[in-house]
């Protein structure tokens, strides 16, 4: 959980500045004879030219297949700038969309799953557009990736624990509370950059703003761990819950995300663990916080991993030192597990929180030299 | 503080700070006003005032016989890692933070780089103040020598000193382990607090990974000066403290009581000394409803002048007959202990309250000598065991450094002769 903030990843600013204006042909200035055709059939998707100026770009569609079929325009690092779902075999559709100018990918997908039959095109103007190693690119994607998968994985995790709450299980519900977190912590700069699903799912009670409802887990905790009876509006609370977070999960392939986006984010995933987790404040009433600790620093280590191949080659030895340091954390919070979690951490004693709180601060310091050693292009 | 990376004219500007401070500096061990020449006409200033900076290489550590300074921010450092070659470059990488800070240079590439990408090397906040006498001392624990399971981490058994010891348990002790001991220590003194905390604040950052702060104090108001044209300070009990400290100019004392010598060895303490921190709680509400004649009693002195009893101006010789025999100033006197002195160094802090609403307030005893042993140890034996101040005062927290001597330049740093 975060206070209100600037986002890490800044997705809303992405979405303001490309418009995607799927759907809406009839506002088009466009020219038809300026359409990009995009012809699409089972196995394949041809675009009629790869070139094309930036603004507004109208996109005309035909599936030719037998499939039902998707078509997205992907910026660097897999960001969708625009998509239309269910366009049915033998039918045509125009997509328009706003693009700065730079690097694009135009993507059918037959049978509406997968990564798609993709083409590489560019919107050419007086917009400058940097040059990226395309092998941050390639992290960025395959990042973009992973937090769509934690978001896949955390829905029935959150299922499995909402439902125990409608069942009035409260046995079961405080079992799958934690799980149920785990891919939400690993992602967390992704999802806190839609700023408006943070609030509603993983606020904590002094977080609240005058006049806000609390709602999302923490409200459910305190529920679970501290009343010890689950009400009626727990149960509306749990199916919001889901909700939300279909929301996030629908939302991710949209997220800005940038190599010193991620960089950054893995920072400040150390920086949630070293206010909220080494505290015991963000699992104030059940006491989980090594679990979302865990998956703070796995995220964090997963940008790190993808990040690494271009750092390491910039700055050998800020690798070396995070290579050492993500082990020596990883190593402390082993010594924490139980069963397929970890203990409570109220029966972690003061001097080995501190103990953490080091380890976090000794990692944590040259992680945020990372975002320099992925960017800083030598002059 | 300068930030180097900035500007030209406040590069300039470093320049003409950098000028002052030597003069000053040398002029600081003797008097408490200079004369600032040049931009700053014949103004005449306290050396407080003139913000100057001391110099930080010498054969003594700056910070123990230079001039008390009015602020402390005292840190106890743990070690964290294992590994020797990542504690000597970190020192390597303190030594030469330290010797930028206390000349009023910024850490690094500065408070304001032009990497927006990455948090800057300096915090920032002494940007724009001057270096303000700002001194750094470092100090080695029986830790780095020998951890508390009796492991020898970094291959320095055979070089712990003989006089590093554990200290003895004094009676009346009531040591809280989390304000206690450290492998290393860091004292940050400063005419101005924010320059002080920027520096200790700026080593452990930059210390991350390699030592993590254990225990830290700040101190406003010295209790004792180095100085004793000076007038004597007070402490929290409202008498003057350290009216017969050991002057930062008297070489003769500080060669006998302060700097350990060759023959106490080892070598590469030589030059060095050993400090011992003791954080000292006073009671602050019944002595301040204890009679003045009690007060005056327990102390030896009286608390308007400070005059001995039986005498009439503070720097009169003292008789200690004429004190009661539980007196504080007759029990810590150098004729009750053997003529064991010690230059203190301590202040007065105050930490917010208690929780009970009574102050937690004392004494941030500091004190430098040539060894425990025969130092502080005889005195504070003498002390714990009759001291009629015992009544207002606890001990809660304890720590025994050994002081290594002076950077000599700037390929020197902070333990090359132990590690070398």
């Amino acid at each position: 959980m975060r206070a209100a903030r600037t986002s890490v990843v800044a997705a809303i600013s992405a979405l303001t500045t490309i418009t995607a204006v799927a759907g809406c042909a009839e506002k088009s200035d466009a020219k038809d004879s300026d359409a990009v055709q995009v012809t699409a059939s089972d196995d394949t998707c041809e675009v009629s030219k790869t070139s094309f100026p930036a603004g507004h770009v109208k996109l005309a569609v035909e599936n030719k297949g037998s499939k039902v079929t998707e078509v997205y325009v992907y910026a660097p690092g897999d960001r969708i700038v625009t998509e239309r779902e269910n366009i049915g075999p033998h039918t045509k559709t125009t997509i328009n969309a706003e693009v700065k100018a730079g690097s694009y990918e135009i993507a059918c997908k037959p049978g509406m799953k997968g990564h798609g039959i993709r083409q590489k095109v560019s919107a050419t103007g007086k917009g400058k557009v940097a040059k990226r190693d395309p092998r941050l690119d390639k992290a960025v994607a395959a990042y973009r990736t992973y937090a769509q998968t934690q978001a896949d994985e955390t829905l029935p995790a959150v299922e499995k624990f909402t439902d125990a709450i409608k069942k009035g299980d409260l046995k079961a519900a405080k079992k799958a509370y934690a799980p149920s977190r785990i891919g939400w912590e690993r992602t967390e700069p992704v999802a806190e950059s839609f700023g408006d699903i943070d609030p509603k799912v993983d606020v904590r009670e002094d977080g609240l703003e005058k006049g806000q409802k609390w709602t999302g887990w923490h409200r459910l905790e305190k529920s679970l761990w501290q009343d010890k009876k689950i009400t009626a509006a727990d149960k509306d609370l749990a199916d919001l819950l889901v909700k939300d977070l279909k929301d996030w999960q629908k939302r991710v392939g949209t997220a800005e995300i940038t190599p010193t986006g991620m960089a950054n984010g893995a920072k400040e995933l150390l920086d949630e663990v070293q206010t909220g987790k080494v505290t015991g404040e963000e699992e104030r009433y059940s006491h989980t916080d090594l679990v979302d600790f865990k998956a703070n620093v796995e995220g964090a280590e997963t940008s790190y991993t993808l990040l690494r191949p271009v750092a390491s080659q910039r700055k050998p030895a800020l690798t070396k030192t995070l290579d050492k340091e993500f082990k020596a954390v990883d190593k402390l919070l082993d010594g924490y597990r139980e069963g397929d979690g970890f203990v409570s951490y109220d029966t972690v004693s003061k001097a080995d929180r501190k103990k953490l709180s080091d380890a976090v601060n000794a990692l944590a310091e040259p992680l945020s030299q990372l975002a320099a050693a992925v960017v800083v292009v030598k002059k | 503080m300068t930030d180097d990376a900035v500007t030209s004219p406040s590069r300039r500007a470093l320049i003409g700070w950098g000028g002052a401070g030597l003069a000053l500096g040398a002029a600081a061990a003797g008097g408490t006003a200079v004369a600032l020449g040049g931009g700053d006409g014949d103004t005449t200033r306290t050396v407080a005032d003139s913000g100057a900076a001391v110099p930080f290489y010498g054969a003594h550590q700056a910070g123990i016989a230079t001039a008390v300074q009015d602020r402390l921010h005292f840190a106890a450092f743990d070690v964290t890692t294992d590994d020797r070659d990542a504690l000597i470059a970190m020192l390597k990488e303190w030594t030469k933070a330290a010797a930028r800070m206390t000349q009023g240079h910024s850490v690094g590439g500065g408070a304001v780089s032009d990497l927006a990408e990455a948090p800057p090397d300096d915090t920032g906040e002494a940007l724009g103040l001057k270096a303000s006498r700002l001194t750094l001392t470092i100090g080695f624990g029986p830790g780095l020598f020998e951890d508390k399971k009796g492991k020898d981490r970094f291959g320095l058994a055979g070089r712990r000193p003989e006089g590093l010891i554990d200290l003895p348990a004094f009676p009346g002790d009531n040591l809280d382990a989390a304000r206690s001991d450290g492998d290393l220590c860091v004292q940050a003194c400063a005419d101005d607090p924010q320059v002080a905390v920027h520096a200790i604040r700026n080593l452990a950052r930059i210390g991350m990974g390699t030592v993590a702060i254990r225990w830290s104090q700040l101190g406003f108001g010295k209790t004792s000066s180095t100085t004793p044209e000076a007038q004597t300070p007070r402490n929290m009990m409202g008498f003057k403290d350290g009216t017969r400290n050991i002057p930062g100019t008297d070489e003769a004392a500080l060669k006998k009581h302060v700097w350990v010598g060759g023959k106490a060895g080892p070598d590469w303490l030589v030059g060095g000394s050993y400090l011992v921190a003791r954080r000292i709680r006073m009671h602050i509400e019944t002595w301040d409803r204890t009679s003045l004649k009690e007060q005056e009693d327990i102390f030896g002195r009286d608390k308007g002048e400070g005059a001995p009893y039986g005498k009439q101006r503070e720097r009169d010789e003292p008789n200690l007959k004429a004190m009661l025999p539980d007196a504080h100033v007759r029990l810590a006197h150098p004729d009750s202990n053997g003529g064991a002195r010690l230059l203190r160094r301590g202040y007065s802090f105050t930490d917010g309250t208690d929780g009970l609403g009574r102050l937690d307030a004392g004494l941030f005893f500091l004190a430098y000598q040539h060894d425990v042993r025969d130092g502080f140890v005889t005195v504070q034996r003498n002390l714990a065991r009759q001291d009629a101040l015992n009544e207002y005062i606890q001990h809660v927290g304890s720590a025994l450094f050994a002081v290594p001597p002076g950077v000599r330049d700037k390929d020197d740093w902070w333990g090359r002769a132990l590690f070398s």
